[in-house]
C-alpha cells in the first residue's frame, strides 16, 4: 500500500484537492457573503440578483459549470489566469485557477444559504434595535446581523466545505492532475489492486473530511450566541 | 391642540412629535385611522387600549419600523424621511424600548449600550464607555456590564435596553409595552426607571396597561381602538369618568382581571 501511494504520488495529488478546496473555499465565502449580503438588503432589484444566482448556481451540475469555465472562459473567450509566456506549467496552472473558479462560484450559492439560515437563528427585534438606534443597513449588517450569522451558521457552512472538498474531484475534468486523476492512473495500471486503491482514496477523503466535521461542531458550540 | 390639562411635575414645552391625519394598512386591514396627535416637550402620553387596535403599529410608524400612506409625522417640525442616512439619523434621536428587549446578544451588556454613541455619534470609546456606566449605574445593572444578556433576568435586560436608548440622548423615548414580557416580581424595577425618566423630563410614548405607572407618571392617557384615538384625557379623568362605550368596556374588563 505505501509502495503504491509514494509510485503514484498519491499525497502530491490530495494535496492539490487540498489547495484547489482552500483556496475556492476562502473564495466562496467572500462571493457567499456577498451574495447574501444582496438578498438582506433593503432593494429588490439586489434581492431578485441575489435569488436568481442562488437558483442558477445551485441547480446546474458543477461539472457543467467546470467545464465551461474551461470551454467558454479559456478556449472560446481566451481568458487567462497565469502568464502563458515561458511558463512550462501554464496549462496546468491555468486549470487549476480555472478549477477553482468554478468551484467558487457553485459553491458561494450553497455558503450564501448557509449564512442565510444563520441569520434566520436571529430574532427579528434585534435588527430592528439596530436600526432604532440609527445604524444604517452597513452598519447593522457589520455589528449584529452578520457577527451573528456567522456563528449561527457554522454547522451547515462546515457541511459546505465538506462537500466543497468531495466536489474537487470534478477538476479531474478539465485536466487537473488531482486524486481523481491519480485514482484512475492507477486503476489502469494496477488493476489487481483496485480495491486497494479505491480504499486509500476513499480514506484520504474521511481524514480531510472528518476534522472540519468535528471541528465545526466544536467551534458551533463553542461561539453559539446564548438567547 | 391648547387642552387644559394639569401636568405633574414638569411643564409642557412646545410641540415635539407631531402626528396629522396618519393612515396606513396592513393589506386590506386598516390599522391606523386618520390619527392626530402631538407630544410636546417634556410630556408623557400612555398609549392604551384593547389587543389588534394598532398601538404598536403607532410606535414602529414613529420611527420608522412601519411605512404609513398618508398624513403627515414631524419631529421638532421636520417631516420623517423615508430611507437612507437620513432616517437613520432621525431614528438615532428616537429612543425606541421594545416588549421584548432586544439587546444584541453577541455582545457585553457594556457594548450594547456603547454600540450606537460609538458608531453613530462617533464618539471615542473611552467617553461612550464611562457614560454608559453612568447610565447603567442610573438603571442599576453596573455591575452586569461585563456579561450577555443571556445571563441577565428579564428585568435587568429590559433596564439594559432603556440604558441603551438614553445613551443616544434621545428628543423622544418609545415604550412598546415594555413590562408585559416580564414576570410580575421584576415589572416595578422597570417602571421605576421609567418614573424618573418621566420626572427628569423626559418626553415619552408609553403603550401599557399598567394604571399605576399612568396614574403617577403619565400627563395624559391616550384610548386606541380598533385604529382609531377614541380619547384622551389626564389619567385621573380617563381611569376614573371614561366618556366613551369602548373606553368604559375596556376599562372594566382591565379592572375586573
Ligand atoms: N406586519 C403585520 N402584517 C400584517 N398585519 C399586522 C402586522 N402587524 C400588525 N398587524 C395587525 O395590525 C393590527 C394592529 O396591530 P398592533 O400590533 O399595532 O396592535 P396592538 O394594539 O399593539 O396590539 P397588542 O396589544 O396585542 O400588542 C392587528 O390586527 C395586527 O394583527
Ligand atoms: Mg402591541
Amino acid at each position: 500500500m505505501l509502495e503504491l501511494i509514494e509510485q503514484f504520488n498519491v499525497l502530491g495529488a490530495f494535496w492539490l484537492n487540498i489547495r484547489l478546496a482552500a483556496v475556492s473555499f476562502v473564495l466562496a465565502m467572500v462571493l457567499g457573503t456577498v451574495i447574501a449580503i444582496l438578498r438582506l438588503a433593503p432593494v429588490s432589484v439586489l434581492n431578485w440578483f441575489g435569488a436568481t444566482y442562488v437558483t442558477l448556481l445551485r441547480n446546474t451540475p458543477l461539472t457543467l459549470i467546470i467545464v465551461f469555465a474551461n470551454l467558454g472562459l479559456w478556449l472560446q473567450l481566451g481568458i487567462e489566469f497565469v502568464p502563458r509566456e515561458g511558463n512550462p506549467n501554464f496549462i496546468l496552472e491555468n486549470n487549476f485557477w480555472l478549477a477553482v473558479l468554478g468551484l467558487t462560484v457553485y459553491h458561494a450559492a450553497f455558503i450564501c444559504e448557509a449564512i442565510r439560515s444563520g441569520v434566520n437563528t436571529i430574532p427579528v427585534g434585534q435588527s430592528e434595535a439596530a436600526r432604532s438606534i440609527g445604524l444604517g443597513f452597513g452598519q447593522s449588517l457589520r455589528e449584529v446581523i452578520l457577527p451573528q450569522a456567522f456563528r449561527g451558521g457554522i454547522t451547515p457552512i462546515g457541511n459546505v466545505l465538506i462537500a466543497l472538498i468531495k466536489n474537487t474531484t470534478v477538476a479531474v475534468a478539465i485536466g487537473n492532475r488531482e486524486i481523481a486523476y491519480q485514482m484512475r492512473n492507477m486503476m489502469e495500471f494496477r488493476p489487481d489492486a483496485g480495491i486497494l486503491i479505491f480504499l486509500i482514496v476513499a480514506i484520504g477523503f474521511v481524514i480531510l473530511t472528518l476534522p472540519v466535521g468535528l471541528g465545526t461542531s466544536w467551534l458551533s458550540s463553542k461561539l453559539a450566541v446564548k438567547r | 391642540m391648547t387642552d387644559s390639562r394639569e401636568s405633574p411635575g414638569t411643564g409642557l414645552g412646545a410641540p415635539l412629535v407631531v402626528l396629522e391625519d396618519v393612515n396606513k394598512h396592513f393589506g386590506d386591514l386598516h390599522v391606523l385611522k386618520d390619527i392626530n396627535l402631538t407630544v410636546h416637550e417634556g410630556e408623557v402620553v400612555v398609549v392604551i387600549g384593547p389587543s389588534g387596535s394598532g398601538k404598536s403599529t403607532l410606535c414602529r410608524t414613529i420611527n420608522r419600523l412601519e411605512s404609513y400612506e398618508s398624513g403627515t409625522i414631524t419631529i421638532h417640525g421636520d417631516e420623517l424621511p423615508s430611507e437612507g442616512k437620513a432616517l437613520a439619523t432621525l431614528r438615532a434621536d428616537v429612543g425606541m424600548v421594545f416588549q421584548s428587549f432586544n439587546l444584541f446578544s453577541h455582545k457585553t451588556i457594556l457594548e450594547n449600550v456603547t454600540l450606537g454613541p460609538i458608531k453613530v455619534r462617533r464618539k471615542k470609546a473611552a467617553e461612550a464607555k464611562q457614560r454608559a456606566m453612568e447610565l447603567l449605574t442610573r438603571v442599576g445593572v453596573e455591575h452586569q456590564a461585563e456579561k450577555y444578556p443571556a445571563q441577565l433576568s428579564g428585568g435587568q435586560q429590559q433596564r439594559v435596553a432603556i440604558a441603551r436608548s438614553l445613551a443616544m440622548d434621545p428628543t423622544v423615548m418609545l415604550f412598546d409595552e415594555p413590562t408585559s414580557a416580564l414576570d410580575p416580581e421584576m415589572i416595578n424595577e422597570v417602571l421605576d426607571v421609567m418614573t424618573s425618566l418621566a420626572k427628569s423630563g423626559m418626553t415619552m410614548i408609553v403603550v401599557t396597561h399598567e394604571m399605576g405607572f399612568a396614574r403617577k407618571a403619565a400627563d395624559r392617557v391616550v384610548f386606541m381602538s380598533d385604529g382609531a384615538i377614541v380619547e384622551e384625557n389626564t389619567p385621573e379623568e380617563f381611569f376614573t369618568n371614561p366618556q366613551s362605550d369602548r373606553a368604559k368596556d375596556f376599562l372594566g374588563k382591565l379592572l375586573t382581571h
